[in-house]
């Protein structure tokens, strides 16, 4: 059997075999200009060797790019000073930049992931690299310090992002008070939309995870909501409409239609029963099992459907004497699902009442 | 067996979005518990797939919503089919690694299961396994 030639994903697979952290994973994400410093002291060859060592003194730093006009031209750091005030004392402090910077630059670009500023560091043991941007100007420096800060704050940033947008929610129902609460999502799902199919599904299992559902139940929900949501994309002619009432114990969804109904309910909840078309069974759905799986999901399941009847239409014809009469299906009215779910006590989304909750924390 | 096993041991790739260079390479370290494979949407729901790899032949968006609703950690697509930019993106945006492989799907599960990767377990109350005999 043919085999796919060996990809540069494959070639990371085995560099990455080790344990990686979040960190390191970051440090591919994350962009040299997100944490260099951007104010950066600069002399210009031209500045005399005591006025450097008088800025390094009062800036606490220990190093300067050597500008001119606008062009990098080399760096000097506190070793160079030393140099200079080794070869000849204080006489050597009226020289210049020019005669003891550095002129072999190690820069590194603004768009570089942070993980280049490392390999740099590690291959050349500086303290600090150059930033340029595209036009090749100084646009920062970059320190192990600067790193290291940049890290802590995204891998804080990264904690915080959801963990903020589940505490919002988590608190929902012990902020707000009334005699009942209840929160409700409304989905409208378009008939044959297999590209979208199953997006609300998902929102809705992601919105129960940020109010504080545990995953069983999410993916309880999810399942039973994602069956139902693919009902409707199949079967109902124009589509049909999702709603989820979420109240601290229990929620309640309602999936309606206004398709052509089911025939025979009982003969629907049979496995593998089903009327799709064989398009639909080419996608992987149609199995006759949905139905089925949004039972075992469920806690409470509610089926009302009005399909096609027959209807006997009568017209008189001439003088009424005689009647034409004609069958034809009056339309059916559409489906409503309910699908409702009980939360026990210690999976209550009220946190004053979940006692096993308050201990988790 | 962790993501990075699969990729070896079936010689997969990652479908990625145009956009994206190279997968996160801490998916690479993602423990799976389980391995199922099905082409039918509603089977993959009876089994408990959570922390599972999801093997099939199916390449529509909807096989990433279905690995999402049971907490899939991955999805391997066999016989060297190339999904269409709306599954990459959906698999993307759930967080799921897309991979895929030249094999078919006997012999990606055949040998996924000789290393010791366990089979997913039928869930207590799903529909009888010969209800699609109908």
């Amino acid at each position: 059997m043919a085999q796919l030639p060996l990809s540069e994903q494959d070639m990371l697979v085995d560099r990455g075999a080790g344990f990686i952290t979040r960190a390191e994973e970051l440090a591919y994400e994350l962009k040299v200009e997100q944490v260099m410093t951007r104010d950066v002291k600069t002399v210009t060859p031209r500045t005399l060797i005591i006025d450097v060592l008088n800025l390094f003194r009062e800036a606490r730093i220990s190093g300067a790019p050597v500008v001119d006009q606008d062009r990098l031209v080399g760096v000097i750091s506190i070793e160079d000073l030393i140099r200079a005030l080794r070869d000849s004392g204080r006489s050597e402090l009226r020289a210049s930049v020019s005669d003891y910077m550095t002129t072999r630059l190690v820069t590194v670009n603004v768009y570089d992931s942070i993980i280049e500023a490392l390999k740099l560091f590690a291959k050349t043991k500086l303290g600090r690299l150059l930033v340029v941007d595209r036009a090749g100007r100084l646009a920062g420096i970059i320190t192990k310090g600067d790193i290291t800060r940049g890290l802590l704050n995204a891998l804080q940033r990264d904690i915080e992002t959801e963990e903020l947008k589940r505490y919002r929610a988590s608190h929902l129902f012990e902020d707000i008070i009334s005699d009942r609460t209840s929160l409700i999502l409304r989905y409208h799902i378009a008939p044959r939309d297999f590209i979208n199919g199953g997006a609300a599904s998902s929102n809705i299992k992601r919105a129960l995870l940020r109010l504080g559902a545990n995953p069983q139940l999410a993916r309880r929900c999810g399942v039973a909501v994602y069956e139902a949501e693919m009902n409707l994309i199949i079967h109902a002619t124009n589509g049909g409409d999702i709603e989820v009432e979420i109240e601290p114990h229990q929620i309640v969804i309602h999936v309606t239609d206004d398709g052509p109904g089911i025939e025979d309910i009982e003969q629907a909840m049979q496995p593998g029963f089903s009327t799709a078309p064989p398009e639909i069974r080419e996608l992987g759905f149609g199995a006759g099992m949905g139905l089925q799986n949004i039972k075992r999901s469920v806690d409470e399941l509610n089926i009302e459907s009005t399909p096609a009847r027959p209807r006997l239409i009568m017209k008189p014809k001439r003088g009424r004497e005689e009647w034409e009469l004609s069958r034809e299906p009056a339309p059916g009215q559409g489906t409503r699902l309910t699908m409702k779910f009980f939360l026990q006590a210690d999976q209550s989304l009220e946190r004053h009442s979940s006692t096993g909750r308050e201990s988790a924390e | 067996m962790r993501l990075a096993d699969v990729l070896n041991i079936v010689q997969a790739r990652f479908f990625l979005p145009d956009s994206v260079q190279s997968p996160s390479p801490s998916v690479l370290n993602r423990e799976l518990r389980v391995g199922g494979s099905a082409d039918l949407m509603s089977d993959v729901l009876c089994y408990d797939m959570s922390q599972g790899l999801l093997i099939t032949g199916l390449i529509n968006p909807q096989t990433v919503r279905t690995a999402e609703m049971v907490d899939v950690a991955a999805i391997l697509i066999v016989r060297g089919k190339t999904p269409p930019p709306e599954t990459i993106r959906t698999a993307w945006e759930a967080g799921i690694p897309l991979l895929g492989t030249q094999m078919t799907m006997f012999e990606a599960c055949g040998r996924l299961y000789m290393a010791n990767l366990p089979s997913a377990v039928r869930f207590a109350g799903a529909p009888p396994p010969d209800c699609t005999a109908h």
